[in-house]
């Protein structure tokens, strides 16, 4: 199992240099722009007929099969966009010096957060349609993938082994040939897993993006994400079990169609120069396909047209490589008028709000915040590190449990909310303590996987040693066990405390029919400002909350990410 | 095969430097020539680092020489040409790739159709030895069969030119006998659909093997030292008594010192490889031994070590640089303190070895002289590494330091931390 593919295995860029602010301004640029915008446009809409939702479980499967669209389409624009974006990155390295911090500030920005700005935006650009809502909600997809593909894409372009270049060159292969017989093949098991991962991923944002309300506007696209929404207005629990059950059926399927034989067949294009010994299993499908005449013919078939459609002979054949040199100034000049047109920009949409005492509170909720996110993150190394190991040292307990762990990490925690949040008013708990176990439903499933994956990685011949030399209890885990997990470890934290920045603005806010339940944090401070339909807060607090994750990022997760790639890699 | 009058490649008055800012630039190769006519294979010779693999890749058209030209079939060579086939290393396979699209790589480039490269393709795979692997992908060989695909594909274009960049140095001896000589079988049969061949190598005895020229590179920078004719019919017999003379004269050639360095080269400008000091010592224990009795002929310590000869002569000249050996004309002899090193017990060779580094490697003595002045008994090893790429190339550089590491941690002259890439003294002397 690969490990995740994250901005961390970059090279080590610790302090934000001009390129991050660069980065940092043009995002929230962006941002006010699109506030600016959605202010202006935000009168009231009738909601649509169409958009009316029904509890009927009957209706479940159209509305599953809407939103399994809604994902597919995301990811035809997440490639879209990997595909430009990470080509054009790869391509002329003095772009790559603004795009790659600017993805690595995207990537830190909470989507949810995004979400009423380009709801409200879509529904401008195709007022009263619903293909507006449509569009806002595979855009808070798009956002939730997008991202991570293009940075592997961008990490396999530019470390393709020399040879391989070489080889391409000397044999005169076009800039079209080399994309597709050499670049893209090179790439495709990094993107794979990271296309499924986010995929994943995705699964909670499109469930949050079904139902969004502005102000007072309420848009609800038919959908599971809809259906659950309504169902918590009606305080109507057969339903939730009913989502929660079609839910699991399409991860299910999705599991079992795309994910599994994607990433199998993806294998095909790892660069290794041996078989590796442990080779898992094909899944069912991918062995009918291979099996079944028909569908081999027909993919065969499919094959053939794509190599060939690779093999022509677009563009020029690449000279030799020739450095460039004398624009740099130019850019630089470029990307400082940015950075200065960027920020004046934000700082004149903010000002109206921007106090001294706004800014505090923000940093303030903030830390409240952090302090869920880093006690979600500890509990659940706790409570998973040691199950994970007894799995992952039994290859074959592992093989049955590491899917379950992903099928539990694509599975939408949104969905078990209502499960929780009833428990809570039932027993009237308190919401700011007891609302934080919401954000490890989600979370927990990326420790544990990769906890599997470290263990099962590790070297017999260490254990053996361990065994021999009769290392047990605490020395057995400390000389071990835990550096021997570590990168996987870190790895599965830094996706999960990512996540669970990004579900603290759905669970610090819950409701349950007419009751609300509301902890202090600052995923309450951004869904109340989006609820009220406040953009200037909503621009201030996802900037505050932004600039916490990029910090985490650049002052914990990285360092360790870089010294235990140093120290504990075998 | 006529030895045409036009020859089919001109290296001119060709130079190669690389680029540094804070210095003058380093000059990689300088003023070479070469000339190469239809029917002859010619082999470049010499040391890692004496940049022949550089100028291969200049004729190959992948890198462009600072200054000079290179004139393909009389005209300048802009970049890879059609004409131009390489085999690499490694072998360079697209894993992606079946052997028959492996093979078909490069006519596919050429936009030939697909029953013209599958007819071309099968011709070439037959040729090399290869039928019956065709659906096979490349992880499945061995690394003999993979150098075959890598060859095959390089055939299939019918190259003029064949370039080799030591091709057979990933492969383990038998298989890389085996291979040379098909090779050669079918260069002699007129087999290959090549006219002439170019051959990068470190190995002395292949070279003699397979080529009609040799020409022979001096390091640092590079240049062709000498030029030698090779008049053997093909096949040529290892064993025979011409041969032998042959690949003895050129180990002389190869261990012949030039003239002394000049006093006044700045002290970090030697460059050390990292040669392990168990292979050293082994080495004085072993010259020191019978049937040595301090003094050995390079060919034949190699075969009884069963080192290739590029890796003795990286520890022969490591000894030299010690003062622990002398290497001269194929020869190694142990020095008076090679003998005492050889004869000594641990802790009298840590001293002796101390002594060594501190007299002859000025890295080694500067970094200890930097500590001892030093209030914290700390020195970033930075300032010695940039002072060190001022006179050489950054992977050269890197390559001394971590030599100075691990020859000064055996001497004890001073320790290492790798995470804060720190020389200190903390253990006591």
């Amino acid at each position: 199992m690969a490990a995740l593919s994250d901005p961390t295995q970059l090279p080590a860029r610790r302090l934000p240099n001009l390129w991050d602010v660069v980065a940092i301004a043009c995002v929230f640029a962006a941002l006010a722009a699109l506030g600016h915008v959605a202010r202006g446009t935000l009168v009231p809409l009738d909601a649509a007929e169409a958009l009316a939702v029904n509890l009927d479980p009957l209706h479940l499967p159209l509305y599953a099969a809407r939103t399994t669209l809604r994902m597919l389409a995301a990811l035809a624009a997440s490639l879209l966009f990997t595909f430009t974006y990470a080509t054009w990155a790869a391509k002329s390295p003095r772009a790559a010096r603004l795009l790659i911090p600017l993805l690595d500030i995207l990537q830190s920005v909470p989507i949810l957060g995004f979400l009423s700005f380009t709801v409200v935006f879509f529904m401008s650009l195709f007022p009263g349609k619903v293909l507006g809502a449509e569009l806002a909600a595979i855009f808070a997809v798009f956002t939730s993938q997008a991202w991570n593909m293009a940075f592997s894409l961008y990490q396999s372009l530019t470390t393709i082994p020399s040879e391989l270049e070489e080889a391409a060159n000397s044999f005169r292969l076009t800039a079209w040939q080399r994309f597709w017989r050499l670049e893209v093949p090179f790439a495709v098991p990094g993107l794979v897993w990271n296309t499924m991962l986010s995929m994943s991923g995705g699964w909670f944002f499109v469930v949050a993006s079904e139902a969004v309300s502005v102000g007072d506007t309420t848009w609800k696209l038919p959908g599971i994400g809809s259906y659950v929404a309504l169902a918590l207005e009606k305080r109507d629990i057969a339903a939730v079990l009913w989502a929660i059950l079609a839910m699991g059926l399409v991860i299910l399927a999705y599991d079992q169609l795309l994910f599994r034989p994607l990433v199998a067949w993806s294998g095909k294009f790892r660069y290794e120069t041996s078989i590796a010994s442990a080779e898992a299993e094909d899944p069912w499908l991918l062995v009918l396909l291979r099996q079944t005449r028909v569908l081999r013919v027909a993919a065969e078939a499919f094959g053939r047209a794509v190599s060939r459609l690779g093999g022509l002979r677009l563009l020029p054949v690449r000279a030799r490589a020739r450095g460039g040199a004398g624009k740099d100034t130019l850019w630089l000049i470029v990307s400082l008028l940015v950075v200065i047109i960027g920020l004046g920009w934000t700082g004149r949409f903010l000002r109206p709000i921007l106090s001294p005492g706004e800014i505090a509170t923000c940093v303030e909720l903030g830390l409240l915040t952090l302090a869920r996110v880093l006690v979600v993150v500890a509990l659940s190394c706790l409570l998973w590190v040691p199950i994970g190991v007894r799995v992952g040292l039994h290859p074959q307990w592992a093989r049955r449990v590491q899917p379950a762990a992903q099928f539990m990490a694509a599975f939408p925690a949104n969905l078990l909310f209502p499960l929780v949040v009833m428990l809570i008013v039932r027993f009237d708990l308190l919401a700011d303590v007891w609302l934080t176990p919401l954000m490890l439903l989600g979370t927990q499933w990326y420790i544990l996987f990769n906890v599997i994956a470290g263990a099962a990685a590790l070297p017999a011949d260490l254990k053996e040693v361990a065994e021999n030399f009769g290392l047990r209890g605490w020395l057995w885990w400390r000389r071990l066990i835990l550096p021997g997990i570590l990168p996987y470890l870190i790895t599965g934290t830094i996706t999960a405390s990512g996540a669970a920045w990004n579900a603290s603005i759905v669970t610090e806010v819950a409701s349950w029919g007419s009751t609300k339940l509301v902890a202090h944090g600052l995923g309450a401070y951004i869904a109340a400002a989006s609820d009220a339909g406040d953009m200037r807060k909503l621009v201030l607090g996802i900037a505050v909350m932004s600039a916490f994750v990029v910090l985490f990022n650049r002052a914990l997760w990285r360092p360790l990410y870089d010294y235990t790639a140093r120290r504990a890699t075998f | 095969m006529d030895a045409a009058a036009d020859p089919l490649l001109a290296v001119r008055q060709c130079r190669q430097s690389y680029h540094k800012d804070s210095a003058a630039d380093l000059l990689v190769l300088d003023n070479v020539e070469l000339t190469l006519r239809a029917g002859e294979i010619v082999g470049l010779l010499g040391r890692s680092g004496s940049g022949k693999s550089t100028l291969l890749r200049i004729v190959a058209g992948l890198l462009a020489p600072s200054a000079g030209e290179v004139l393909w079939r009389g005209a300048p060579l802009a970049g890879p040409a059609a004409g131009i086939a390489m085999v690499f290393q490694n072998f360079a396979l697209f894993p992606w790739l079946t052997v028959q699209g492996n093979v078909e790589l490069g006519l596919e480039a050429q936009g030939i159709g697909r029953a013209e490269r599958e007819r071309r393709a099968e011709e070439a795979i037959d040729l090399i030895g290869l039928g019956g692997f065709e659906s096979a992908y490349p992880k499945e060989l061995s690394g003999g069969m993979r150098q075959r695909v890598g060859l095959a594909r390089a055939l299939v274009v019918h190259p003029d030119l064949l370039l080799l960049d030591e091709p057979f140095s990933a492969l383990d001896v038998l298989t890389a006998e085996t291979l040379r000589t098909d090779l050669i079988e079918l260069w002699s049969e007129n087999r290959l659909p090549v006219k002439a061949m170019l051959m990068v190598t470190h190995n002395i005895e292949e070279a003699v093997l397979m080529c009609d020229r040799i020409l022979v590179f001096s390091a640092n920078p590079g240049r062709i030292a000498h030029e030698i004719r090779i008049g053997f019919p093909h096949p040529r017999d290892r064993h025979a008594t011409e041969f032998r003379a042959l690949v003895d004269d050129i180990y002389a050639l190869m261990t012949r010192r030039g003239p002394p360095a000049p006093v006044s080269a700045p002290a970090l400008a030697q460059v050390l490889h990292p040669v392990s000091t168990n292979l050293l010592s082994g080495l004085m224990e072993a010259l020191a031994g019978p049937p040595y009795a301090g003094q050995a002929d390079l060919p034949m310590l190699a075969a009884v070590l069963q080192m290739e000869v590029d890796e003795l002569l990286v520890l022969g000249e490591a000894l030299h640089v010690l003062g622990f050996a002398e290497l001269a004309e194929g020869d190694l002899k142990l020095t008076e303190s090679g003998r005492r090193f050889a004869d000594a017990g641990r802790e009298a060779r840590k001293t002796l070895f101390t002594n060594a580094l501190l007299a002859h490697v000025p890295l080694a003595a500067e970094i200890r002289k930097a500590l001892d002045a030093a209030p914290s008994r700390r020195v970033s090893a930075a300032t010695f590494l940039e002072e060190m790429e001022s006179h050489m190339s950054p992977d050269y550089a890197a390559d001394t330091l971590r030599t100075a590491v691990s020859w000064g941690r055996f001497a004890e002259l001073y320790s290492y931390d790798e995470e804060e890439e720190q020389f200190s003294l903390e253990q006591p002397d």
